[in-house]
């Protein structure tokens, strides 16, 4: 049941807004955080579990190095401190998604801590940067799934059975907790879309997950409180679960700006409650109260040792970063002379990595963006494979456009030298010799392919004499087509103006 | 009855490994023991006929085969009911796993069937290895061979008692508290707390994490040595593990040397609230090794009149959440799903009908232990404590090379007598927990019978951390002069069972 709610504009004009964002990250990690099992996503259910990630009595959890690694990594990547020394905790409660009922995760010490994250958002003032606190980010495991059969909602209550699939249980989650994020006044939502985005793209970039909101591998909750004043103190907030793509990370804050609003004006108070987002209507319902203080009777894990990463483990971490996205970004844009669009399509596409490379190799910005975010992309699109998975190479190319600068192929050629790369015919010079791919630029044998196009077609001589020079464009595709392609094409239009006596 | 079955581990061994019997015959031996007595005593709560005659035999191949034997090839055992086995009940002695048949085999299990030592069954304990006498059972208690209406020791009473009564040479216990050396000590046997981390925990259904530890059980020091060193070592599946060499306990335990050794006796751990009978042999044992040329030094150690306390609050804390995963969704017994009753009043069921009273007090007191608001005051506390106990085992090593004390302060008591007495129950162990507070071996050593009720006494024999082999040179050299003075080991002195 929809709950009253105010006009956003006049709801920001009386309160302030508060934002926390949690953001669970799955690890892309060959096996779970404590146990050898395959993480691979869609596999029949309860396939990738073992005696440790089902909580079988006796078996003992081993750690994942590339975990820690990962989790350090993120915590560089946003400006965190990296701790000396660090435990498990174990997160007491009964569930069926739960094989041990607890969680192994971290709670007062914590790998990562005290970071922050900049992002930009267009503002009435133009472009802005926001610095988002970042409290912590920790390890821990991710749970199993429960499917509840029958019923009406998809929900427990109501359900006639459940399942529980296991695969899931035990997959590295990193928990990124940012402190409330004050001083965005009526921006907020766009300033929690920015940040998952921002997260987004730097956990992309270190490549730890492959950061898929729609499968879970990304997963956000939206803490929001309001009060009177920037001055006042903090609200009750709410906390709405599992807000699983960006647009809904802006609308979940934007509703629960309105909500909050409507209750506090109206002389109600806000229940501190988790709460469920629903996609399709844009609104959240009440979950389970968090009044009664959820004791997790958390303490230090008995079965894993404590975490000391060394300095010089994590300085060497910190060296070996990729550049913050949104950093390169901007140099991007200003070495290539692209515009934000621009920049948006080629990030869009996934092209971004190989588009560098090319570049790095010699080819020139705006050819390397054209072939990968056209042609490339669309075989790519065909095949239904990745475009890392096309064998094409910045050396491949930087050949071709040598090639196409010399005057001896023209689009065309390359595009069928490309597809002879792609079908593994060899490198470039030799796929041109191959298939014979030259444009033609000896006149004789294009005056020849004239001839035969304008006796082919009386009338259009005629026609193009007269003045309409559109016409040339049949006897082109005619010339083309006889010399497969290899003739220049304006080199054509050339000859046949030439030979007709008319001038452009 | 054949004599096979009152031989040492190593005796057994011998001729196997040199075709003078065969395993099979050794195994059959013992499973005729097992049903003859053990309608009375009770020590086991599987006996798996059929596996051990397989896997005598399999190692009666080997023989013929003219393969190389481990030390211990074709000496049966019996292995308290809290390590998985594969394909073998394991039940801790609780409802709640009854029908389990774990997909798995722990670690030692492992190395006990790689190294071919032949499993008879599965013994009994105290319910989830909670208690001092095996009456926690759900399957009903062991009896003390020594005197059927006694208690076995516990929680390892079922591996103790099939010890002591000859229905196997050899037994694999765990302990938390006390529960190899309590049982070792009131049923006149040998037993090995190691060093924690010598030996993986890897199968072992945990009770506390950071305080169990499996261990050997034996008749005499040798046979304890030996499988100590097949069961020890380091395991990647346990990150608890110690990865270092295992100490040589076998050559320790033939060295049988104390000559200019330092052992200390600890002030706290003996005097009041010990029995006379057990004082008194502590004071004989006392003597003899001042005899071997060992010097004896009182030591004190402040802190471990606290140990118990903190004990109780650190063990409940961790096995509270160590047993949260006996709900019945996933394994064990389920009860109460008639398809009417949610996911929660089904686990709640299961646990309240699958959990004997001991376990649900532990619970209980461990849950509030780890409560928002009593953490610091209890389990914080509770832990600090720990570390004075270890700072006072620390400077107690840096004057001596061991430290002794009785094992436990009374002979095996009457079974029921204690049962609805918790505290005095908890009592039994006040000896054996700072060893396990501190993660250090600790061995017990039967050093005579009690003058007034002529049950057996043991001796506590403490080492640092992995110092284990000192435990087996200490434990040989007072095993052979007193089995010099009685003329045979103890076990001799005990009345024959009925049946047999």
């Amino acid at each position: 049941m929809a709950e009253a709610t105010m006009n956003y504009d006049e709801a920001i004009s009386k309160f302030d807004p508060v934002l926390g964002l949690e953001v669970h990250v799955e690890l892309g990690t060959n096996t779970k955080m404590f146990c050898g099992c395959s993480t691979v996503f869609g596999a029949p259910p309860n396939t990738q579990v073992c005696p440790v990630c089902l909580g079988l009595p006796g078996a003992l959890p081993t750690l994942n190095k590339i975990g820690v690694e990962s989790a350090i990594r993120i915590g560089l990547a946003l400006n965190c401190q990296i701790a000396e020394w660090c435990r498990f905790a174990r997160k007491n409660y009964f569930y069926p998604d739960m094989p041990k009922n607890f969680q192994t995760s971290q709670y007062d010490e914590p790998i990562a801590f005290e970071g922050y994250l900049d992002v930009e958002i267009d503002t009435d003032e133009g472009r802005k940067t926001f610095r988002v606190p970042i409290e912590r980010a920790h390890m821990e495991e991710d749970t199993g799934k429960n499917s509840h059969v029958g019923g009406a909602t998809g929900r427990i209550h109501g359900a006639d059975y459940s399942l529980v699939d296991y695969n899931r249980a035990g997959i590295p989650l990193i928990e990124i907790v940012t402190k409330p994020i004050t001083g965005t006044g009526k921006y907020a939502p766009e300033v929690a879309k920015a940040y998952v985005a921002a997260l987004r793209d730097i956990l992309r970039g270190l490549g730890v997950s492959d950061v898929k909101m729609e499968q879970g591998s990304l997963r956000c909750d939206v803490n929001l409180s309001l009060r009177e004043t920037p001055e006042s103190k903090l609200g009750t907030r709410s906390e709405t679960k599992n807000v699983n793509s960006l647009r809904s990370v802006e609308r979940a804050v934007r509703y629960e700006v309105t909500r909050h609003a409507a209750r506090l004006a109206g002389g109600e108070s806000i229940v501190q409650e988790t709460r469920h987002w629903h996609e399709d209507t844009g609104i959240s319902t009440s979950g389970r109260p968090k009044s009664d203080a959820e004791d997790y009777r958390y303490f230090p894990e008995p079965d894993l040792l404590p975490i000391a990463p060394s300095r010089e483990w994590v300085e060497e971490l910190r060296a070996s970063l990729p550049e913050n996205p949104a950093v390169r970004r901007a140099r991007l844009v200003a070495d290539w002379g692209l515009s934000e669009i621009d920049m948006n399509t080629v990030i869009n596409s996934g092209a971004l990595d190989l588009i560098v490379e090319a570049v790095d190799a010699g080819v020139d910005p705006a050819a390397a963006r054209k072939w990968w975010t056209g042609e490339l992309s669309r075989i790519a699109n065909d095949r239904g494979i990745e475009l890392e998975e096309l064998p094409v190479t910045p050396a491949h190319l930087k050949r071709l456009e040598e090639l196409i600068s010399a005057g001896s192929l023209n689009d065309k050629l390359a595009r069928q030298a490309l597809e002879g790369v792609i079908a593994g015919e060899g490198d470039i010079d030799e796929i041109v010799k191959a298939r014979g791919l030259a444009v033609v630029s000896d006149d004789g044998p294009l005056l020849a392919a004239i001839d035969e196009a304008l006796a082919a077609d009386p009338a259009v001589a005629e026609t193009i004499k007269s003045g309409k020079l559109a016409a040339a464009g049949s006897v082109v595709g005619a010339v083309m087509k006889a010399t497969r392609g290899q003739a220049d094409a304006a080199r054509v239009r050339e000859l046949l103006f030439e030979k007709l006596g008319v001038s452009e | 009855m054949s004599d096979l079955i009152r031989k040492d581990a190593s005796e057994l061994a011998g001729l196997v490994s040199s075709g003078e019997v065969s395993a099979v015959e050794v195994a059959q031996a013992h499973l005729d023991r097992i049903a003859a007595v053990d309608g009375a005593v009770h020590a086991f709560l599987h006996v798996d006929t059929k596996g051990a005659l397989a896997s005598a035999a399999a190692v009666d191949a080997k023989v013929k085969a003219g393969d190389k034997l481990s030390v211990l090839a074709g000496v049966p055992l019996g292995l308290k009911d809290i390590l998985a086995t594969n394909g073998l009940p394991t039940t801790c002695g609780s409802k709640v796993l009854d029908g389990w048949i774990p997909p798995y085999d722990a670690t030692v299990v492992t190395k006990l069937r790689e190294a071919g030592v032949v499993i008879l069954g599965k013994t009994n304990m105290d319910e989830f290895a909670m208690g001092s006498s095996t009456e926690h059972s759900a399957f009903g208690p062991t009896h003390n061979p020594w005197d059927l209406e006694r208690i076995p020791g516990g929680s390892g009473g079922g591996s103790s008692a099939c010890v002591s009564s000859f229905e196997a040479p050899l037994a694999i216990g765990t302990d938390t508290g006390g529960s190899i050396r309590q049982p070792a000590a009131v049923t006149g046997s040998v037993g090995v707390k190691p060093t924690y981390g010598g030996v993986s925990r890897y199968g072992i259904v945990a009770l506390a994490s950071s305080l169990d530890q499996a261990g050997p059980c034996a008749r005499n020091v040798l046979d304890t040595a030996l499988l100590h060193s097949v069961i020890a070592g380091h395991d990647p599946m346990d990150s608890t593990s110690i990865n270092a060499p295992v100490p040589d306990v076998i050559a320790a335990a033939k060295r049988a040397d104390i000559k200019g050794m330092k052992v200390g006796i600890v002030k706290e751990l003996g005097g009041e609230g010990y029995q006379a009978g057990v004082r008194s042999r502590f004071e004989e044992s006392v003597a003899l090794i001042e005899s071997l040329g060992a010097e004896v030094v009182d030591v004190s150690c402040p802190s471990f009149p606290a140990a118990l306390a903190a004990y109780y609050l650190i063990l409940p804390s961790e096995a509270s959440s160590n047993l949260a995963k006996f709900d019945g969704i996933r394994f064990g017994n389920r009860v109460g799903d008639d398809g009417t009753k949610s996911v929660e009043q089904v686990m709640s069921e299961t646990r309240a009908s699958g959990f004997g009273s001991e376990v649900i007090r532990r619970i209980i007191l461990g849950t509030y232990a780890l409560s928002a608001g009593y953490y610091d005051a209890y389990y914080g506390q509770a832990q600090k404590v720990r570390t004075l106990i270890k700072q006072d085992f620390d400077a107690a090593f840096a004057k001596v090379d061991v430290l002794i004390s009785p094992t436990a302060p009374t002979t095996a008591f009457k079974i029921g007598e204690k049962l609805d007495d918790p505290l005095a129950m908890y009592l039994n162990d006040v000896a054996t927990i700072p060893v396990n507070m501190a993660g250090l071996p600790g061995m017990s050593l039967p050093i005579g019978l009690a003058p007034e009720d002529n049950l057996p006494v043991g001796l506590q024999i403490i080492a640092p951390a992995m110092a284990d082999d000192r435990l087996y040179n200490v434990g040989a050299a007072i095993e052979r002069e007193l089995l010099a003075k009685w003329g045979g080991p103890i076990l001799g002195m005990a009345p024959e069972l009925a049946g047999a």
